[in-house]
């Protein structure tokens, strides 16, 4: 097994992401996660998906998405010398008066913030890579972790190209 | 273009057509001659202007009828079928016939009434999620909650039943938009921005299918319902390559008269119950040029023993087929006319003719030895096969067969020689009992001189055979050959061969010797149905004879066939296709060392 991310562009319309979702369950793909939301066309939302596949099984999944008639473009991320992948982490960490510079140094160290502070509990956002918020939840854990939300990975391109610009040239064709 | 009907107390609001009307002037812009439904509540305003038009509406007594009627009716002449149902309970019953076209690539548009938008998600009165439940078994669908958007979405829906690989589409549409006033415009400009059907197939990849075709040693052409669906054009051309190139040509199910039974290059079905000289053919192939097909299971039993020797090219017209189940070494995407006529192209320019005598030798010899046949019965009741074959040597040649799903659809694509594409009407891929009857009805409505005839099992008529009240109300004269052998015969062979002859919930009662409820004949009659019963092999003849002169209503033969009948050649599921058995316990030997 290896991990691919694929940006999806669709078109906004109701019930295209369940038309994605439904085919990752029935075709038997794992997605590890999930993130779709606007892009800068009104018209065209990006649903960043990261699954967890062999080679065969990835073009399968690439080839049965284009066949979604709402399906604009398929890309696949390449690696992370070549695109930018987020993932952004809440989590709300125990913190007593004792333990609470501990926690805010462990942010820092992260380039995390703190964005809500409680008597006896403090909210961290944090954004990056699955590896970097894995490392700070491990270091975060100690403290007591009460709550924890994470989203969806989102990913870019490096460089100047623009997927989105060649699917509105595919489209317009 | 038509004025826009005017209503009764035409004010500003009401000067343009209803959405009822502009799903009827729209069906009947795209040429729709002929719709099959029932209404209901939801779907009845439709139902008003529809009574007006010049299109047929054929009013079925159940909605999956509606659906293999409209599957039927676009398999038998290509062009889309239309269905209509109410919605809840009536888009509900849809689902099976839209699920069985899907999987067996069939252009149909399915139109369903919706509760009014404002009621959507409160759970009213016959409000089913039909889009919802609908998506993993349609090519596309809609739900249209806009009059305006009427015709757009049934005029892109019907563009994608029918271009690419087609499939059913469903338009789903509220009842609140059927009564609404909207302008209708025609033509529609489509916005389907992620829909780009029209693949060119690359000559590159033609070229090189071509030249491994010239170069083997052991090939074979495998034609599937892609070759069916693409039509005529596509046919002609396969009969070119198989004689230019004097490659041997295996069918699929699907692909059943994509080439002559007749042709002699024609090795018959591959798969589970297919010849012995196909199954033989793909396994100890070089090469393999495998046109439409899916390679499904069905044919290729366990797929790590599938076809071992052989560089497979693959021709699709959906990408996603090709490398889905078995490798792929040459790919080519595209529609199967264009990609066979490039084929014949290649293979006119060739300077040196491949020559296959040794593979022919192999070939020929098995044909020889293990050529369609079978058991007579020793119950002294009629071998279904006979039936099967006196139907084909009897029936003209022109007539349309549709088969129902298990034993009997086995015997049919045996036993009826096929002599061109969309003659005998399957449901391959989804197995669907109860396709026959419906399957055939719309058959008839496409095909209104042909001779149309169901070959159908006791099992299956018993789902949808009150269809025949359809086709005797509607004057549609389809002609049903009930293969009864009193039993869910193809659950029964399996039972008899791998549950130790334990016949669990097989039996059905429907033969001479038993309760015989029902009685075919008189539920027949009942029908407004002619009917037959048959149990002699020498009234066999007489008895299709009879049925082939009554025109003017439907017939039925209930013909008493053994139970104990079975389908031979066979592939136990899941088994490796080298395993095929030409009768039980006969094994052909394949000797790979001979190649």
């Amino acid at each position: 097994m290896s991990t691919h991310t694929l940006s999806v562009l669709v078109e906004n319309k109701p019930g295209v992401l369940t038309r994605v979702a439904a085919l990752f369950a029935r075709r038997g793909f794992n997605i590890n996660s999930l993130a779709v939301g606007p892009t800068e066309h009104p018209e065209i939302s990006r649903i960043t998906a990261v699954v967890d596949v062999e080679e065969l099984p990835l073009e399968q999944v690439v080839k049965q998405l284009n066949k979604l008639i709402n399906v604009l473009k398929v890309v696949e991320l390449d690696g992370l010398e070549r695109s930018v992948q987020r993932d952004l982490l809440l989590v709300k960490v125990s913190a007593s008066e004792r333990t609470r510079s501990q926690v805010i140094q462990i942010v820092d160290l992260f380039r995390a913030h703190i964005v809500d502070v409680g008597a006896e509990t403090l909210v961290v956002e944090a954004s990056g890579t699955d590896s970097k918020l894995t490392a700070l939840l491990t270091l975060l854990e100690p403290f007591g972790v009460r709550e924890l939300v994470k989203s969806g990975t989102v990913g870019i391109g490096r460089g100047g190209k623009s997927i989105t610009e060649s699917a509105l040239e595919r489209a317009a064709k | 273009m038509t004025e826009p009907k005017l209503a009764p107390d035409s004010g500003p609001s009401t000067r343009h057509p209803t959405g009822a009307e502009a799903i009827v002037k729209t069906l009947e812009e795209l040429g729709v001659e002929v719709i099959f439904g029932i209404p209901g509540g939801t779907i009845l305003p439709t139902y008003d202007p529809l009574y007006a038009s010049s299109i047929r509406h054929i009013l079925v007594r159940h909605e999956q009828g509606a659906g293999h009627a409209a599957t039927g009716y676009a398999a038998s002449s290509g062009r889309v079928g239309v269905c209509i149902a109410t919605s809840g309970p009536g888009a509900t019953n849809l689902i099976t016939a839209l699920a069985d076209a899907n999987i067996d690539s069939v252009p149909l548009l399915a139109i369903t009434g919706q509760v009014g938008a404002q009621a959507i998600g409160t759970d009213a009165f016959q409000e089913a999620d039909i889009v919802g439940a609908t998506m993993p078994l349609t090519k596309h669908s809609f739900l249209v909650k806009d009059a305006a958007e009427i015709a757009p979405a049934i005029s892109a829906a019907f563009h994608i039943a029918r271009s690419g690989r087609p499939g059913p589409v469903l338009v789903d549409i509220t009842k609140s938009a059927q009564n609404d006033h909207a302008p209708w415009r025609w033509p529609v400009k489509m916005d389907l921005p992620g829909y780009k059907p029209g693949v060119v197939p690359r000559p590159k990849q033609i070229r090189r299918a071509a030249l491994a075709l010239r170069q083997a040693r052991r090939p074979v052409i495998l034609a599937g319902g892609g070759v069916v669906r693409a039509g005529a054009a596509a046919r002609d051309a396969l009969v070119k390559l198989a004689d230019l190139s004097g490659a041997p040509v295996v069918i699929t199910l699907m692909g059943v008269g994509a080439l002559d039974d007749s042709h002699p290059a024609n090795l018959g079905m591959g798969g589970m119950h297919g010849s012995v000289p196909a199954v033989a053919a793909l396994q100890n192939a070089d090469f393999i040029l495998a046109i439409g097909s899916r390679f499904d299971d069905r044919l290729t039993g366990d797929l790590d023993t599938f076809a071992p020797l052989a560089e497979v090219a693959h021709a699709d017209i959906d990408p996603a087929e090709i490398g889905k189940n078995l490798r792929a070494d040459i790919p080519v995407v595209g529609d199967a006319t264009e990609i066979l006529r490039g084929l014949v192209e290649e293979a006119l320019a060739w300077e040196i003719r491949p020559s296959y005598s040794r593979w022919w030798e192999y070939l020929n010899g098995l044909m020889k030895n293990y050529p369609p046949g079978y058991a007579e019965p020793s119950d002294g009741r009629l071998a279904p096969q006979y039936v099967i074959e006196r139907l084909s040597a009897l029936a003209p040649r022109d007539a349309v067969f549709a088969a129902g799903v298990g034993q009997h659809q086995m015997w049919a694509q045996q036993f009826i020689d096929v002599s061109g594409g969309r003659q005998l009407l399957n449901s391959g891929g989804l197995g669907t009992m109860g396709y026959a009857v419906p399957a055939a009805m719309g058959a008839q409505v496409a095909n209104p001189e042909r001779q149309v005839w169901a070959v159908d099992g006791d099992g299956c008529f018993q789902m949808t055979g009150q269809e025949m009240v359809t086709c005797a109300l509607n004057g549609i004269p389809i002609k049903v050959a009930l293969i009864n052998n009193s039993s869910l015969g193809m659950v029964r062979q399996w039972q008899t061969l791998f549950y130790g002859e334990r016949y669990s919930n097989t039996d059905l009662h429907t033969g001479s010797d038993t309760a015989m409820i029902p009685d075919f004949v008189k539920l027949a009659d009942a029908y407004g149905c002619a009917a037959l019963r048959c149990a002699e092999p020498a009234e066999v003849d007489q008895a299709i004879e009879r049925a082939m002169a009554i025109n003017d209503r439907p017939v039925l033969i209930d013909f008493q066939v053994s139970r104990d009948a079975q389908v031979w050649p066979m592939i136990a599921g899941g088994a490796s296709n080298d395993t095929i058995e030409y009768a039980r316990g006969l094994a052909p030997v394949f000797e790979r060392d001979e190649f």
